[in-house]
């Protein structure tokens, strides 16, 4: 089993959602980075999404497009993207890392080089926001020959008739984006997404981590109730706005908190 | 003529499989090269379609609706009626008669080609973007969508947008860089006084790029009742398509204007290319007539070596706003800022349909610089009585250094795709003029 697979299957095994956090690479700057995902690992993330800042995030909203923005203001590029992720897996080698961007970015010197920074870096899988299914041969083939999972999104505008498209080609894990939207403070009804994740479990077998507009522990542990997984961002990257290159403890017990009502799922239900 | 020669001894599109050619040409050869994009909305290399996939589902069903509409004479017949009572179209075919004779007077002898205006600035709201406006207005209604969207440098587009959201009695809100709020104030007040919403968009540099990522946000969080009427020939498909068909009518126009002028085609097109929609409209119609040269005019701003909006000349391909397209950006693939003199061009991307053609050939792409574009702004409203808009004055700045290197029998045809009027207070700041 792959880092991504065993890590869904633990926390299975322990009756609880897998926490995924995200962050920016290069938020506030490089070398803060580091001290910044340990923190995550620390407080208990079971999955590290790790953003590769562009200049224009049309996906993302205020909170996360700051990010990118004061990630490239410091200087960050693409290699020391690749060396974050390097480092991050020799100091976690059981930690799976997503990297999690923009296209043009991540595509400007070649799928096939992307795809082999990726493997070289330890880098278990990619999430591009905007390569829907119909771009696949811009980055799928590639990541695929590589072993690197491509995971896709589902979104509330795909319907029972696109779903199939979205999943041909899906690996690792499927991210149901649960509102219509950017990035940020917006969210969804839970009983919207109650529906939504059934529909997902019964069209396909891989696990389904739920994302966008997830802001702290209590709606955390509600979509942790029926997801295998549970996204949280915005709200982490809040804390690193605030805080800059001191986050590292604030972002620590922050992750602690949503770790902890993940755990007492079974208590809760 | 040079340019001419240059792609007829290239690729030609109809050429019988022969000697001179391998298999691969032949076979990656379009039979027209008006057939492009492909289903995928490809057009070579370039376009197709780079967006989330939120926004995937409605694009789709964009293009079904697209198909079954070009497909409808009723759609057509409506679209041309509106062209003609409430656009003035057909605009006219200008013979520039002073500006050919000066041209000529500074060439050598038996040199200096005959210049003809599109005249794209006598339309309602004084530019081609209502062409393409009123297109998107029939098409959001046909979906049922009574609240559309568009983005704006200038406002040149807002306020076309605006004006058809009146007309169609539909909801409209125009995002706007904050810094072009600041610097566009009367377009910013025309939007307003159509019934417009102007949202000024304070991300990014705040220009044209970041209001299109904005509009793009807006659109993801409400496509279930929103139209995005994207303002050029740009974007994921179906976009650069549909918006091409739209400005076609230019094309179309001035091919049966010339036939009757002159009898014959022209020799050469001259047009701005921004995102590159009245270029395409202008051009289209005529692709496969080889014997028919096309010069987009790119915006170098202060020069190639500075600050410009060049994204063929200085520009690499990459994937922004949901195309594959060349791009201003690093060797990261992180985009850069543009510039230009004219904020209708100030655009770091440019149409895919322009980056295939600019590959294959087919099409010449020529820099022109802000110095250059504002000399023939003047120049064009002395010699004509047309103030020209800085865009179309960049075409203007082609073609009087073109023309002259060409015999006196040639014809060149320079879309005028706008009036100077909002442009006044930029060239008098520019010139140092006080008001
Ligand atoms: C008068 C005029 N010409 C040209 C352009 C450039 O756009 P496009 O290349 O899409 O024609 C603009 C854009 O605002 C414009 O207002």
């Amino acid at each position: 089993m792959d880092r991504l697979a065993s890590r869904f299957a633990v926390c299975k095994s322990q009756g609880r959602a897998a926490l995924i956090t995200f962050v920016t690479a290069g938020d506030p700057d490089v070398a803060a980075t580091p001290a910044i995902l340990d923190a995550l690992v620390a407080g208990g993330a079971d999955i590290i999404e790790l953003g590769m800042p562009f200049t224009d995030p049309m996906a993302d909203g205020p909170a996360i497009e700051l990010a990118n923005l004061r990630s490239l203001g410091s200087g960050t590029k693409t290699k020391h993207i690749f060396a974050l992720a390097a480092d991050f897996r020799a100091r976690h080698p059981d930690t799976p890392l997503i990297l999690m961007g923009y296209a043009n970015p991540m595509l400007i010197r070649g799928g096939d080089w992307f795809a082999d920074q990726c493997k070289a870096a330890g880098v278990d899988g990619v999430i591009c926001v905007d390569a829907p299914p119909e771009e696949d041969a811009e980055i799928g083939p590639a990541l695929r020959a590589a072993g690197v999972h491509l995971v896709r999104l589902a979104t509330p505008t795909t319907d029972a008739a696109r779903l199939p498209t979205v999943l041909n080609g899906a690996s690792g894990f499927l991210y149901y984006v649960s509102v219509a939207g950017i990035t940020g403070k917006q969210s969804a009804a839970q009983a919207s997404i109650e529906i939504a994740v059934a529909k997902l479990k019964a069209a396909t077998d891989l696990p389904i981590a739920v994302g966008f507009g997830v802001r702290g522990p209590e709606q955390a542990a509600a979509i942790g109730r029926i997801a295998d997984g549970v996204v949280v961002g915005s709200a982490i990257v809040d804390i690193i706005g605030s805080h800059g290159d001191a986050a590292a403890p604030f972002v620590q017990t922050f992750v602690a908190a949503l770790r902890d009502a993940l755990h007492i799922r079974e208590t809760a239900a | 003529m040079a340019l001419i020669a240059s792609f007829s001894s290239k690729r030609t599109p109809n050429s019988v499989p022969g000697k001179t050619e391998t298999m691969t040409d032949i076979i990656s050869l379009p039979n027209s090269l008006r057939s492009q994009p492909d289903a995928n909305g490809h057009f070579g290399a370039f376009g197709g379609r780079y967006v989330a996939e939120t926004l995937m589902p409605l694009i789709l069903e964009l293009e079904k609706v697209y198909k079954t509409a070009k497909a409808d004479p009723a759609f057509d017949a409506e679209f041309a009626e509106l062209m003609r009572s409430y656009v003035g179209r057909p605009n006219p075919l200008y013979y520039a008669g002073r500006l050919t004779e000066a041209l000529r007077a500074k060439a050598q002898p038996g040199k200096g080609a005959k210049i003809y205006l599109k005249r794209e600035e006598l339309n309602h709201t004084g530019a081609h973007k209502i062409n393409n406006c009123i297109g998107q207005a029939l098409l959001a209604r046909r979906m049922g969508k009574k609240k559309v969207i568009a983005e704006t440098g200038a406002g040149q587009h807002g306020v076309a947008t605006a004006t058809v959201a009146a007309l169609f009695g539909m909801e409209c809100k125009i995002f706007m860089g904050a810094k072009d709020v600041e610097r566009q104030k009367p377009n910013v007040f025309r939007m307003k006084l159509l019934g417009a919403e102007v949202i000024p968009v304070h991300s990014g540099s705040s220009t044209l790029k970041d209001s299109m990522n904005d509009a793009l946000r807006y659109w993801v969080s409400n496509v279930h009742d929103t139209f995005y009427i994207i303002g050029t020939a740009a974007g994921p498909h179906p976009y650069p398509e549909l918006v091409r068909d739209f400005q076609s009518i230019i094309g179309k126009e001035t091919r049966a204007q010339i036939m009757e002028a002159e009898g014959r085609l022209p020799d050469m097109l001259i047009a701005p290319v921004g995102g590159g929609s009245n270029a395409i409209g202008l051009f289209h119609p005529f692709l496969d007539d080889l014997e028919v040269a096309m010069i987009g005019v790119e915006a170098a701003g202060e020069g190639l070596d500075g600050k410009h909006a060049a994204s063929l000349a200085g520009g690499v391909s990459g994937i922004l706003h949901g195309n594959r397209t060349y791009l201003l950006q690093d060797e990261d693939g992180q985009i850069t800022e543009a510039h230009s003199i004219s904020a209708g061009l100030d655009y770091p991307g440019i149409g895919p349909e322009h980056s295939w053609l600019h590959e294959i050939g087919r099409v010449q792409y020529m820099p022109i610089r802000d110095d250059e574009a504002l000399t023939s702004f003047q120049t064009l409203s002395k010699l004509e009585g047309i103030i020209p808009a800085l865009e179309s004055a960049h075409a203007v700045a082609a073609a009087e250094q073109i023309a002259p290197t060409l015999d006196a029998d040639k014809i060149i045809v320079i879309n005028l795709s706008g009036r100077g009027d909002k442009d006044i207070f930029t060239v008098a700041d520019a010139l140092g003029v006080e008001m």
